[in-house]
């Protein structure tokens, strides 16, 4: 096992969220067919695989943010098909997601981006909702000063970082991230890496994160799980997936670009 | 009970402290400190901070709490930091929420100055202000594009930037072809509406026939291109401006400039090239349903049959009034695409600033074809023609 299980993780193995059997296609073109992986509790799992192998839409599927066809998704041990919208409106508030782009909205300021879930959905003072706003752009490592820029103003980091202290507004129990360090310099998506483990550590955090980074699956990661043509080709921890036989998964491990994450 | 003034301690639902403890006094806090209970903990917290006395330091027992977030561990925090020189200890509790509680307490709040406000007295002269300079800027703007348009219009001539001939077809299609529907049903109408109540004025001098006059004179000379324009604008000065804006969030402007191809030959040329040789032919199909309109209301209101309508308009009509019409078109075009392009150009940012220009471009068009028009009329009958 690796040595990078969080020791605070609550009750850690169980799963927060399973997939199983998930088909999702889109017209006549089906994207996922027949795959099957499981999110435990407390864990950062990577979602890699090939261009155009699912990972974005898989993601999507398990946010909720597309319909799938066949298959289950259960959160916490409960199905999503048996919910009523209503449920699931109120489950959503358990989740935070961090798109590729940030998806922060432009009109709004970054301090009032992470007020916005909480103004939607929280009943508290404007000043504390504020005051806890203002604790979400420091756990991210965004100065104070950031509060009252308007994204279009920030560089790539800071808009990562600024998403992601939205995605946290609602202290979610599970975090999607999509491609987090893409885009990023090679020391900036480091310490983005680092601000996950930290944040997965102290705030007890399931992260599901779609990455095509090597050094973030080697430094946050727990669990792999490689995606080929919409179905799973392996899951595992970092050590197992190197041993792995799949040539893609060999490729990717073993390839000149692997270099810096071996041994 | 009457003179009790003396601290009796908080018994909340989240907080429980009583004074009368001794050494040992401790806070305690249970239940799920979450920001679901938001309300209920900050309330519990303040109460508990508001009336408890000065130089206490009690412990923090935080053993019987349930589930901890970020808001519940800042709330606890700020009843940690409560008394300003010495802070206050966390006992019980596991490691779970310590490491979060460590964490949140490392964040000292820092107020960053908020973005300055104006002087509310200076206010209205500041709006004032900045309304002058913005007329004035969008003046200069107004001019710099038509050179940047000429000049890419000298380049386009003298070969030396590529004919956008399929591109300057396909804007000719979206921004003329395809408006010619809406401008002959909105000129008809117009045109039907005038002549109707023109007769039932002109009955009264028992003058019904010189409607045909004043039918065809008005919708060459003034109404069939002004709707045409005012269409236009609403229609394709919109769709140019949110073009030209989301092209310039999304970098694709930037992208053909560093590409060597100037935006204004490759982008907003064929639209301005295809809304000046457009604009005739839209207000002359305007002019011509007006007066379609016109020839049908004058037959079911002034009973004047279509054939006596046409004569009389051999006579009325004439080749100015016509040119009037078309000479005036294409101005109007020029300045439905430069404003168009100009607050394309303004789009800083955001989607909110994307929608802010497209509103401007089409009141800004709108306002500036009818005041073009009625400088075309002053000048027109100035010089008598």
């Amino acid at each position: 096992m690796d040595n990078t299980a969080p020791a605070t993780s609550p009750a850690p193995g169980a799963p927060a969220m399973t997939v199983d059997d998930l088909a999702v296609s889109f017209g006549p073109v089906t994207v996922i067919d027949g795959l099957g992986f499981e999110l435990r509790s407390g864990e950062i799992l990577g979602l890699i695989g090939p261009s155009g192998s699912g990972k974005t839409v898989t993601m999507r599927a398990m946010a909720g943010l597309i319909p799938h066809q066949r298959g289950e998704i259960t959160v916490f041990g409960r199905p999503f098909s048996g919910m009523t919208p209503r449920e699931r409106e109120v489950l959503r508030r358990d989740w935070g997601v961090l798109f590729q782009q940030g998806a922060l909205f432009s009109s709004l300021n970054v301090l009032e981006n992470i007020e916005f879930p909480m103004r939607e959905h929280l009943d508290m003072s404007p000043r504390l909702r504020r005051e806890i706003a203002r604790m979400k752009l420091d756990l991210v490592g965004l100065p104070p000063a950031a509060a009252y820029t308007f994204p279009t103003e920030l560089s790539g980091g800071m808009i990562k970082r600024a998403a992601l202290a939205r995605a946290l507004a609602m202290d979610p129990k599970i975090l999607f991230l999509d491609e987090p360090t893409a885009g990023l310099d090679p020391i900036g998506a480091g310490k983005f890496d680092e601000l996950i483990v930290t944040l997965s550590n102290t705030l007890g955090l399931s992260v599901l994160m779609v990455t095509h980074d090597l050094d973030s699956l080697e430094v946050a990661c727990d669990r792999i799980v490689a995606l080929a043509d919409g179905k799973l080709l392996k899951a595992g921890t970092l050590s197992e997936m190197r041993a792995a036989s799949e040539p893609w998964l060999r490729e990717y491990f073993h390839g000149p670009r692997a270099h810096n994450t071996e041994g | 009970m009457a003179c009790n003034a003396a601290f009796e301690g908080v018994m909340g639902q989240y907080i429980e402290f009583a004074a009368q403890q001794g050494a040992d006094q401790a806070i305690r806090c249970s239940g799920d400190w979450t920001s679901v209970n938001a309300r209920a903990l900050e309330h519990e917290v303040a109460d508990l901070t508001a009336t408890l006395p000065k130089n206490t330091n009690p412990i923090i027992d935080i053993s019987n709490i349930g589930t901890l977030d970020t808001t519940g561990a800042w709330l606890l925090t700020q009843l940690m930091r409560d008394d300003g020189d010495s802070p206050r200890e966390f006992v019980g509790g596991s490691d779970k929420h310590l490491t979060l509680l460590e964490r949140i307490n490392q964040y000292t709040p820092v107020e960053p100055a908020p973005p300055g406000h104006e002087n509310r007295l200076l206010a209205p002269l500041i709006g004032v202000g900045r309304f002058v300079m913005g007329g004035a800027d969008d003046v200069f703007a107004v001019n710099f594009t038509q050179g940047r348009l000429l000049a890419a219009f000298g380049h386009t001539v003298t070969g030396q930037a590529p004919l956008r001939l399929a591109s300057f077809v396909q804007q000719f299609e979206q921004i003329i072809l395809r408006a010619i529907p809406i401008v002959a049903l909105i000129s008809l109408v117009v045109g039907a509406i005038i002549t109707q109540q023109t007769i039932l004025q002109l009955r009264n001098f028992g003058a019904t026939i010189l409607v045909v006059d004043l039918a065809a004179i008005l919708m060459f000379r003034e109404i069939g291109v002004l709707l045409a324009a005012i269409m236009v604008a609403g229609r394709s000065g919109s769709a140019i401006t949110a073009e030209i804006g989301s092209m310039r969030i999304r970098e694709e402007f930037d992208a053909l400039r560093v590409m060597g191809v100037d935006p204004y030959q490759a982008l907003m040329l064929p639209r301005t090239l295809a809304l000046i040789i457009g604009m005739p032919l839209l207000a002359f199909i305007g002019s011509m349903a007006g007066l379609a309109g016109a020839i049908l209301v004058a037959k079911a209101y002034g009973n004047i049959p279509i054939d006596v309508f046409i004569l009389r308009l051999r006579d009325a009509m004439s080749m100015t009034s016509l040119l009037v019409g078309l000479i005036k078109a294409p101005f109007m075009g020029l300045l439905v695409a430069l404003l168009a392009s100009v607050e394309g150009m303004k789009v800083r940012g955001s989607s909110e600033s994307l929608g802010r220009r497209t509103t401007s471009s089409v009141v800004k068009s709108i306002f500036v074809v009818i005041v073009a028009d009625g400088l075309f009329a002053i000048f027109f009958a100035a010089i008598g023609f």
